[in-house]
């Protein structure tokens, strides 16, 4: 290693310990300090360029066009602004529903295979984790064209054409790809640590398959679920490049309606109470379900899955 | 058992469909770049190099390429070296409130990005920040710094500090223990950190969107805007150097992770 | 499915056959399991005991149902239940790792087998109260099993594979993760249930202390096959292989060739005794020896083999001492010398030793190559 070359270094350089009583301030406080002050250029660029700005937006919310909870109310009251709010839940929701039943027979799937094939499923589960997002929306974009593969599949099945860009079900079908590996990964991490003698134990009590899937494996798979399910829904409900290019218009979420409120109407008030909406549904969200889930390995999948939360 | 081994097969089955869900739509795109139509058809019916031609010779295509790379190193420097220290900071002391710092460092990868974007766009707006290259970096920056803590803290967690103790115990100064003991140590752990980074930065695109200026474009705004309002083929050409990109640094990414477990 | 009444008296254990019974994994040549034969009486408590490897937990899943049959038969009171899926085969079964149900109380968790009978509410408390009272756990009722101890979690586990009233109880190595004194004291808890409930028990172990203190009847595994069926002491003064002699117990092995009726060490010539001459004919064989039956000293009677040896070590346990010695010409061995026969022996004293003719058991030398070797402490 490479630490016996110093040792020809004075080792009075350290002091022998005990030797001397030590100062009031000792040195290694003093060493201690000096490795906190590390972090203050991170948290000064954190500060001014994330928290001023989301403070600013805050108050935005409350001062701008007028001071008062009006933004705030018009969540509420506003027509559009209650439509785009339930659609987006409805479409959140959707994708989490359609998430979850793909990712858990995949999980299920991945708990059963030896090493290698787990290695295969889980290097094609994380391909949206390593590939541009913005690459994937354009191709389905392609793929969901009128003429696109999709439909001329259906096409061959008699089943089309159907129109999908600009509709729920492209959306729905692009944005649940893209939130596929936020299921897949803690439901595989719950699913992996659940003792298979389990279910043996409960068929040799006589449960039925089907009865010791339910009775038995699937309530052990729920910290996976409530996890996976929390991080999709999270995602979902602040998604937008995928409902911006693959949705229409006239069937916006809630990004996009901040967006439009932003760019087109400047109203940055009424995007700021949108903003902090999310933004309290999300905490909320990820909040509960770390209280629901206090099991190492739940936290551990929930973790590497906000960790990759900003990919998309 | 007949029924455990029917349901393997349609599980295998739906594996097989699952899959080509996830992988086709990603690499659907690298045919089509190839294609010598202008149109997005698939399979195309004759092939070329012309999208690539127009991708790097057509100055809106080639400068904003140009620019998210320039971005994204600068980026990676900056969020580096900023993460690297910030996380031997948290990993080496603790002190009141440090837990909200922790949480700090976390916030950008739990916030959506959407409010992220508007909430920068409104400050920036007022400090004169949109479309500048200021803005771009340090906006970027915020967003690839957790990538940066969260993997060098890793790296730090799994590091056994005796070794460090043993070499102040032998007579190294810090800076001679910190050079010849523990950077080489969680140096993957800061090697994955700074590829993160880089792909961070490489692949944004909602805030870019929000802080660009028509001088000032990243190329995922850049094909992001192409697909809003134009039918231009040359996208398929840059989709197919962004994947190429962004995958193969996130694959190093994940290499260097791996050896850090070994290590 | 029909529940089996456990009418008090009754004699309600199954007997269970395995006929010629076959396992052969995927992508492997040599059977798991090669067409073993065993009948286990209805009542008795049989005991697979075995190295890892053996097949004995793979022949347990089997007559449990987890583990597909390649070819034979299971017999449950003569009906065949190799191809019915384990819910149907009314079969209790105790987990190594004791399989509770973590997110289920200890009542629930017995409770779950009458579930799935469709036994009435009142009559599920009764017979899980009962249950609990059996393992003496009535206190832990309502604990979810990571509030209980690793010997509670198996007297639950224990408690909810007999609440159903089962023909006959699995035991896969249920001590194997338990500390030695909470093993024995499980030990004689899964003694008394056999006698209480009376039903069959089948317990797979590679624990020889545990198979002997337990088992009614003992089949030894080597292989995928059985190498010998017995009762403890059979087994144990009666084996029939070098293999079952070193692995029940401690013996003195004296490897050889037989020739007219001696064996032949290579270093010393013995009287083989009768008892086993005739299984083993002539040919490579070993004489085994248990470490009680060898005397210091002079053994007084005719046709009596006595070997010189040096001591090696005395280790003194308690009711005996341990004397090791080193035969003149080769090979260690071990004596039990309880009440100091040989009076106070050293190491390096000069000691004979000696054994009745009948007290040694000539065996076929199947495994030649582990020729005893000197104990470590000789060396001192």
């Amino acid at each position: 290693m490479a630490v016996t070359s110093d040792t020809s270094a004075p080792p009075a350089r350290t002091g022998a310990p005990g030797r001397v009583p030590p100062p009031r301030t000792s040195p290694r406080r003093v060493a201690v300090r000096g490795v906190a002050l590390l972090a203050v250029p991170a948290v000064v660029v954190l500060v001014v360029f994330f928290v001023v700005p989301a403070l600013r937006l805050l108050w935005l919310s409350v001062t701008s066009p007028e001071p008062g909870l009006g933004n705030y109310a018009a969540l509420v009251t506003d027509d559009v602004a209650v439509t785009v709010v339930l659609r987006t839940l409805g479409m959140a929701a959707m994708v989490t529903v359609v998430c979850l039943l793909v990712a858990y027979p995949y999980a299920y799937l991945m708990s059963l295979v030896s090493g290698r094939w787990r290695g295969l499923l889980l290097a094609v589960v994380l391909i949206p984790f390593w590939t541009s997002l913005m690459a994937r929306t354009f191709a389905w974009v392609v793929l969901l064209q009128d003429n696109g593969i999709v439909n001329r599949a259906l096409d061959t099945v008699g089943l089309g054409p159907v129109r999908l860009l600009g509709t729920t079900a492209g959306v729905t079908l692009a944005m649940a790809q893209v939130m596929l590996p936020f299921m897949v990964l803690p439901v595989y991490t719950t699913l992996r640590g659940i003792d298979r003698r389990l279910v043996d134990a409960a068929l040799s009590l006589g449960a039925r398959p089907v009865v010791a899937f339910l009775r038995v494996y699937l309530p052990l798979s729920f910290p996976g679920v409530a996890a996976g399910a929390t991080l999709v829904m999270v995602l979902s409900l602040g998604f937008y490049v995928t409902p911006s290019l693959v949705g229409s218009p006239q069937q916006s979420m809630l990004a996009q309606f901040i967006a439009v409120q932003v760019n087109q109407l400047v109203n940055f008030g009424g995007a700021g109470a949108l903003a902090v909406a999310l933004l309290v549904v999300t905490l909320v969200l990820v909040g509960g379900v770390q209280l629901l889930t206090r099991t190492k390995g739940s936290r551990r999948a929930t973790g590497a899955g906000v960790a990759g939360g900003a990919l998309v | 058992m007949r029924s455990a081994r029917t349901l393997r097969r349609g599980l295998a089955v739906f594996g097989v469909l699952v899959g080509l869900w996830l992988v086709v739509p990603t690499l659907i795109v690298v045919p089509i770049s190839f294609s010598g139509e202008d149109s997005f058809a698939f399979p195309p019916s004759s092939w070329s190099l012309r999208h690539y031609t127009t991708f790097f010779t057509e100055s809106s295509w080639l400068t904003s390429l140009l620019v998210s790379l320039q971005l994204a190193l600068i980026v990676t420097v900056v969020a580096t070296v900023l993460g690297t220290m910030a996380a031997f900071a948290l990993a080496r002391t603790s002190f009141v409130g440090k837990g909200t710092v922790d949480g700090l460092f976390l916030a950008p990868l739990i916030v959506p990005g959407i409010v992220v974007a508007v909430a920068m766009y409104a400050a920036f707006l007022g400090w004169g920040l949109v479309g500048t290259p200021v803005g771009f970096v340090a906006a970027h920056s915020v967003l690839a710094l957790p990538f940066v803590t969260v993997n060098v803290t890793a790296a730090l967690a799994g590091f056994d500090r005796t070794l460090e103790r043993a070499a102040a115990g032998l007579g190294a100064s810090s800076f001679t223990t910190f050079r010849s003991v523990t950077f080489p140590l969680i140096r993957p752990g800061i090697l994955a950190g700074a590829l993160f980074a880089f792909v961070t930065s490489f692949d944004e695109v909602v805030v870019s969107l929000f802080i660009q200026s028509p001088n000032l474009q990243t190329l995922p705004v850049r094909m992001f805007n192409s697909v809003t309002n134009e039918v231009d083929p040359t996208i398929a050409a840059a989709s197919t150097v962004v994947l190429v990109i962004s995958t193969a640094l996130l694959g190093l990414a994940s290499i260097s992770r791996r050896n850090r477990r070994h290590a | 499915m029909p529940e089996t009444p456990n009418a008090p008296g009754a004699p309600a254990g199954a007997s269970i056959e395995a006929e010629a019974l076959t396992k052969v994994y995927k992508g492997s040549a040599l059977p798991a399991v090669d067409a073993v034969d065993l009948t286990i009486h209805a009542g008795e408590f049989m005991t697979l005991l075995g190295p890892s490897g053996s097949g004995k937990t793979t022949t347990l899943n089997m007559i449990a149902g987890f583990e597909e049959v390649t070819s034979g038969r299971i017999l449950l009171d003569g009906d065949d239940i190799a191809r019915l899926p384990p819910y149907r085969r009314n079969l209790g079964m105790v987990f190594q790792n004791y399989a509770l149900f973590p997110h289920m109380t200890a009542a629930e968790n017995i409770a779950f087998p009458l579930r799935q009978r469709k036994v009435g509410r009142p009559e599920i408390d009764r017979r899980v109260r009962e249950a609990l009272e059996l393992v003496h756990l009535g206190e832990h009722a309502d604990r979810m099993p990571t509030q209980l101890s690793g010997g509670q979690q198996q007297r639950v586990a224990l408690a909810r594979a007999v609440v159903f009233a089962p023909r006959a109880l699995l035991l896969d190595e249920p001590l194997g993760a338990l500390d030695k004194k909470l093993r024995e004291s499980l030990q004689l808890e899964i003694a008394r249930l056999h006698t209480e409930l009376g039903i069959t028990f089948v317990f797979v172990t590679h624990d020889q202390e545990e198979a002997l203190a337990l088992s009614d009847r003992i089949a030894v595994f080597r292989d995928g096959r059985i190498e010998q069926v017995g009762t403890p002491a059979e087994l144990y003064e009666r084996p029939v292989s070098r293999f079952v002699a070193t692995f029940l117990g401690d013996s003195n092995v004296f490897a050889g060739t037989v020739r007219d009726g001696r064996l032949d060490t290579g270093w010393c010539s013995l009287t083989t005794g009768t008892a086993g001459a005739s299984a083993a004919g002539t040919g490579p064989a070993a004489l085994v020896v248990r470490p009680e039956n060898l005397r210091l000293g002079v053994a007084a009677d005719p046709g009596a083999n006595t070997l010189s040896a040096t001591v090696t070590d005395v280790v003194y346990q308690g009711a005996f001492r341990r004397v090791l010695v080193r035969f003149d010409g080769g090979g260690a061995g071990q004596v039990r010398d309880t009440a100091g026969t040989g009076g106070a022996v050293a190491a390096g004293d000069r000691v004979e030793v000696g054994w009745a003719a009948e007290a040694g058991v000539l065996v076929p030398d199947d495994e030649p190559a582990a020729t005893p070797e000197p104990e470590p402490a000789a060396a001192r």
